[in-house]
């Protein structure tokens, strides 16, 4: 626990964004997490995208599970809604609110724990519905709030504090979401805040479920030598298989495309996610081949980052669902809940 | 960029932005600290250390501190650094037994100091203990000089500037009052090891213009404010103008106020921006209704019948910069007193110019401005007589270094062998978030300081206008100092680029990125400075990635937040003290106690 708040003052050269607000403006209360932990850089790059975005903080909702991940939204965008729910239910509470009201950014923060083991089959379904929502993993490979026992995610042979070789296979997120149809799908690492800004901004233009699995090292019980998600191994075995830019609507983006980007992808929102480099032979937008090239380094034993695939055609959650374009709460009650004559003659129609 | 050594006390001690700009390197949030803990008497002993005169300057000094203090930058004013000063000084304890000893024996050595004002007097303070004998000549009859004669008593009350002059005195000055120095080779005659000038700058610069000198009512700011303290003058006419708006202006136009002028203007050459004068100093006068003019230029005294009547103005339109003019017109305005405020100038009339001591062009002696010593060796200068008028804790940090210098002469070492400075650093860790000072600053604004009722100041030449803190301000002014002197010390090889400390730090001073040339990585700060004043401290390449930590030293505001969210301790809160030699104590060593 820091042993105050954040002094007030800032920096006299902090600029301000389209709504007038400061990037002080979008961080939340003082983090607890351990001192050095992964999950409190990805808040700091949360603050920075949502400034970048300029998005008006009452209109996005933080939810999370448990977890020393799922305490983060805590940290950031104190006006913001905000639902931390029971252990791995984030994403059917999410997808429900999602359709309640179709107006609100939803960001989820979740961990390896919270989505892999106990979440994993409600985290399938919110893919595969397409919820429109910004889905972040903090990966580190352990429990970290129950002190430190493998998760899901830890590879095999990796190990623990005490010396203890992990002998059960991970899961992968990635992996898993490209297999069951996820429509944007992305790694990142919490100390590279260069990548992980534009993927967050990319993610929140996104027409559907945006999964984006980031390593954050748990530096209390993750971070020692033979850990496969410390800091050091991250570095060392991390290949930065695509680079992009972000590119809101407004601004005039032909011209720059045809020069800077291999290749870009148009998102449902007009902006563009331009690739400033991508693999020989890779296509972010091909879902075999994405496949098969993260197949192939993970075989090698690389850890593949990178804006890994997008697919912009599929519709979400609303579309498919048909949900109402109002949100619920502007419904009048009347309307919401027609009275039991009205029920009753619904039922007659099932006679 | 070469990683910063930090083992050069320079470097720290730059980021103490006050202590950095006080001339003589007061230990100013150190003093702050003490105060803010009801140790009035240990602030007042640790000032006194370095400016001498803390219940004096607490109350007159120029305070190059302020406008250099790290608040100005972060959110607006400064720290009311000097008038806590006088706080520590009003309500100290007893320190007859804390002041320096002065040995029976003598060492032999006979040190002669011309005048009585600050200068001479910070020789006698620094020199007594070491066992000399220091004789101080004075053309006047009591000690202090311009603080006495000049600085008025409604800022400077006698009891305040007697009780730290006689501080001095009764450490066993031989105090020779109404003794003129009439000639340097007579001085030089008699023997002593060492002269000091510390004659100051005696002179008040004259305006000949036509009628200057065909009435009794056309003063020389400095002569009149001495006639007022040696109680020679005690009225002046209802229309008073002063000429010239530095502090010595300041000084007459309220002087005036308070003799019986009731219409008084300063009349300035050049617009406000330009003016000499501290801007606190023009606020006081202008509380007292004292009305000053822009772009007035004196042309000519009306004198009629042997009876001043006032003066002719040009009246100037300035081009942007007010480097250029033009008169639009001439203005008469009514005065039955001119009082001249347009500077003071040198004089050494009792200097013969055959001795070994060289004047250079503008007849100013050529003084080391590093040893303080004229081009005879063996005699001194500080103070205003050295490079001409200043102010008093310039006055007293000279005298320390013509201090060093002398007893460097009287044990054979030459007087450009100068004793180093040293520094101390403490880490302020207590415990997980725990700090040892007071880590969290008080956003509050500048407290404002209260003064006497504009009615009842007037009544007494001698009331003192300023009423000094309330216990309330004193407690709100001393939490919102930054504590610029708690260090953010960084160890290299402990960091695991977590980016940790860059993601809480309130004011983005720190930045892991590549390395670069200062230019260059100064545009790939998280907050690219708007003051290059403050340097960067960067660090050899990291361990994991070979990238530099940089850290911005401009708006730190010392919080120790990334030494508290550092999981490996790379950073540390370090409290610096800078060693000051002085005459006889060296402060050579270099310690430094980590975490
Ligand atoms: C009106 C006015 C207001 C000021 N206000 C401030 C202020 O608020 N704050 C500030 O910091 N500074 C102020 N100053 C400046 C400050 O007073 C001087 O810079 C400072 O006093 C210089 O100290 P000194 O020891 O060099 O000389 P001085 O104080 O000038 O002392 C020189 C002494 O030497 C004596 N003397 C001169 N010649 C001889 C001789 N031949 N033989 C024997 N004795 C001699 C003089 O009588 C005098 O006592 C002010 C100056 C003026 C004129
Ligand atoms: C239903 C339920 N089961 C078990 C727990 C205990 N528990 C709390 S947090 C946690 C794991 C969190 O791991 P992860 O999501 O990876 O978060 P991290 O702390 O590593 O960021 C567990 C098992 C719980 N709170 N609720
Ligand atoms: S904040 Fe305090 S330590 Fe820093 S410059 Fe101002 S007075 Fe000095
Ligand atoms: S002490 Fe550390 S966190 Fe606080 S302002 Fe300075 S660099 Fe930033
Ligand atoms: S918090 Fe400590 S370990 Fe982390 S980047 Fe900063 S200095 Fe390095
Ligand atoms: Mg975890």
């Amino acid at each position: 626990m820091p042993s105050i708040v954040k002094p007030v003052v800032t920096h006299p050269s902090l600029q301000r964004n389209q709504l007038g607000l400061t990037l002080r403006d979008y961080e939340g209360s003082m983090s607890t997490l351990c001192a050095g932990c992964g999950h409190d850089s990805i808040t700091a790059a949360i603050v920075r995208a949502l400034w970048e975005v300029s998005i008006e903080p009452h209109m996005l909702a933080k939810m999370s599970g448990i977890g020393c991940s799922s305490k983060t939204p805590a940290y950031f965008a104190h006006g913001a809604h905000g639902f931390n729910s029971a252990h791995g239910r984030m994403p059917p509470i999410a997808t429900g609110a999602n359709a309640a009201n179709r107006e609100l950014t939803y960001i989820g923060v979740s961990g390896d724990g919270d989505s892999l083991s106990i979440g994993l089959g409600h985290l399938c379904h919110a893919i595969r519905r397409n919820v429109k929502m910004v889905y972040i993993i903090e990966n580190n490979g352990v429990y970290g709030l129950t002190k430190g026992q493998f998760s899901a995610s830890a590879d095999t042979g990796s190990k623990s504090k005490r010396g203890e070789a992990n002998e059960m296979s991970p899961i992968d997120p990635v992996m898993l979401a490209l297999s069951i149809g996820a429509t944007f799908v992305a790694r990142s690492f919490s100390g590279d805040k260069d990548q992980l800004v534009p993927i967050l901004r990319a993610a929140l233009a996104h027409r559907g479920f945006a999964l984006i699995d980031v390593i954050s090292p748990c530096v209390t019980f993750n971070d020692h030598t033979g850990s496969t998600k410390s800091y050091l191994y991250t570095r060392q075995h991390e290949l930065k298989a695509t680079e992009v830019d972000f590119v809101p609507p407004e601004k005039e983006i032909l011209a720059t495309i045809a020069q800077n980007g291999i290749t870009s992808v148009t998102m449902h929102d007009g902006s563009v996610v331009q690739f400033k480099s991508v693999p020989a032979d890779y296509d972010p937008a091909d879902r075999q081949k994405a496949t098969a090239y993260l197949m192939a380094q993970q075989s090698k034993g690389v850890i593949v980052t990178g804006l890994l695939f997008v697919d912009e055609s599929v519709s979400d959650l609303h579309e498919m669902n048909r949900t109402s374009h109002v949100p619920l709460s502007r419904i009048p009650y009347e309307n919401l809940c027609p009275g039991s004559a009205a029920l009753q003659e619904l039922q007659e129609d099932f006679r | 960029m070469r990683p910063t050594d930090v083992q050069n006390p320079n470097y720290y001690h730059k980021v103490v932005d006050c202590q950095w700009a006080c001339p003589a390197h007061t230990n100013v949030p150190e003093y702050i600290r003490l105060i803010a803990q009801g140790r009035y008497t240990d602030a007042y002993m640790l000032n006194r250390e370095s400016n001498v005169f803390p219940a004096i300057l607490g109350r007159t000094c120029d305070r190059p501190c302020e406008p250099a203090c790290r608040r100005t930058r972060v959110d607006g004013k400064p720290v009311a650094i000097c008038r806590l000063k006088r706080v520590a000084a009003d309500l100290r304890g007893e320190i007859a037994h804390l002041l320096p000893k002065i040995p029976d024996k003598k060492n032999g050595k006979r040190i002669a100091c011309v005048g009585a004002g600050p200068a001479s007097l910070t020789i006698a303070n620094d020199l007594l203990p070491l066992e000399y004998e220091v004789t101080i000549f004075e053309k006047q009859d009591k000690p202090g000089g311009l603080m006495r004669s000049n600085i008025p008593a409604f800022r400077l009350p006698e009891r305040v500037l007697f009780e730290e002059v006689n501080m001095i005195l009764d450490l066993g000055v031989d105090a020779r009052f109404n003794s003129p120095v009439n000639s340097m080779r007579d001085l030089l005659s008699q023997g002593f090891d060492a002269i000091f000038v510390g004659s100051g700058a005696p002179r008040g610069k004259d305006l000949e213009i036509p009628g200057r000198h065909d009435s009794e009512r056309i003063h020389i700011g400095i002569d009149w404010l001495e006639s007022i303290a040696f109680g020679h003058t005690d009225s002046i006419g209802e229309r008073v103008l002063i000429i010239g708006v530095g502090n010595t202006a300041m000084d007459c136009c309220r002087s005036s106020r308070r003799l019986g002028g009731k219409d008084i203007k300063v009349m300035a050459r050049r617009p406000r921006k330009y003016f000499k004068a501290s801007p606190w100093e023009l606020e006081d006068a202008e509380e007292e209704s004292v009305e000053i003019v822009i772009n007035y230029a004196p042309k000519n005294f009306v004198i009629e019948n042997g009876q001043l009547k006032g003066m002719d103005f040009e009246r100037l339109e300035w081009d942007a910069d007010a480097k250029r003019s033009q008169t639009i017109d001439t203005v008469f305005l009514p005065a039955d007193d001119v009082i001249l405020a347009i500077g003071q100038e040198n004089a050494f009339p009792w200097i013969e110019r055959d001795l070994g001591i060289e004047f250079d062009k503008w007849d100013m002696p050529v003084v080391n401005e590093v040893t303080m010593e004229a081009t005879r060796p063996g005699v001194f200068f500080g103070g205003d007589s050295a490079f001409g008028p200043k102010n008093i804790i310039w006055a007293v940090e000279h005298a320390h270094q013509a201090a060093i210098s002398i007893h460097n002469l009287c044990q054979g070492i030459p007087t450009s062998d100068r004793p180093p400075y040293g520094m101390n650093l403490v880490s302020q860790k207590m415990g997980i978030s725990e700090w040892s000072y007071h880590n969290d600053y008080n956003p509050v604004s500048r407290q404002k300081m209260q003064h006497v009722d504009l009615v009842e100041r007037f009544e007494q030449l001698n009331i003192e206008v300023e009423l000094g803190f309330t216990a309330e301000q004193t407690a709100r002014e001393v939490e919102r100092c930054l504590n610029c002197d708690i260090q953010t010390a960084f160890t290299g090889p402990r960091c695991i680029e977590c980016d940790a400390c860059i993601d809480v730090c309130p004011v983005q001073c720190l930045t892991i990125t590549r390395d670069g040339e200062e230019m260059d990585l100064r545009t790939r700060l998280s907050a690219p400075a708007l003051n290059l004043e403050q340097a960067l401290y960067v660090s050899a390449p990291l361990p994991q990635t070979a990238r530099i930590m940089a850290k911005d030293e401009d708006v730190c505001v010392h919080c120790g937040l990334c030494a508290e969210r550092c999981p490996t301790a790379a950073w540390d809160m370090q409290k610096f003290d800078l060693l000051i030699p002085y005459a006889g104590k060296t402060a050579c060593m270099t310690s430094c106690i980590p975490a």
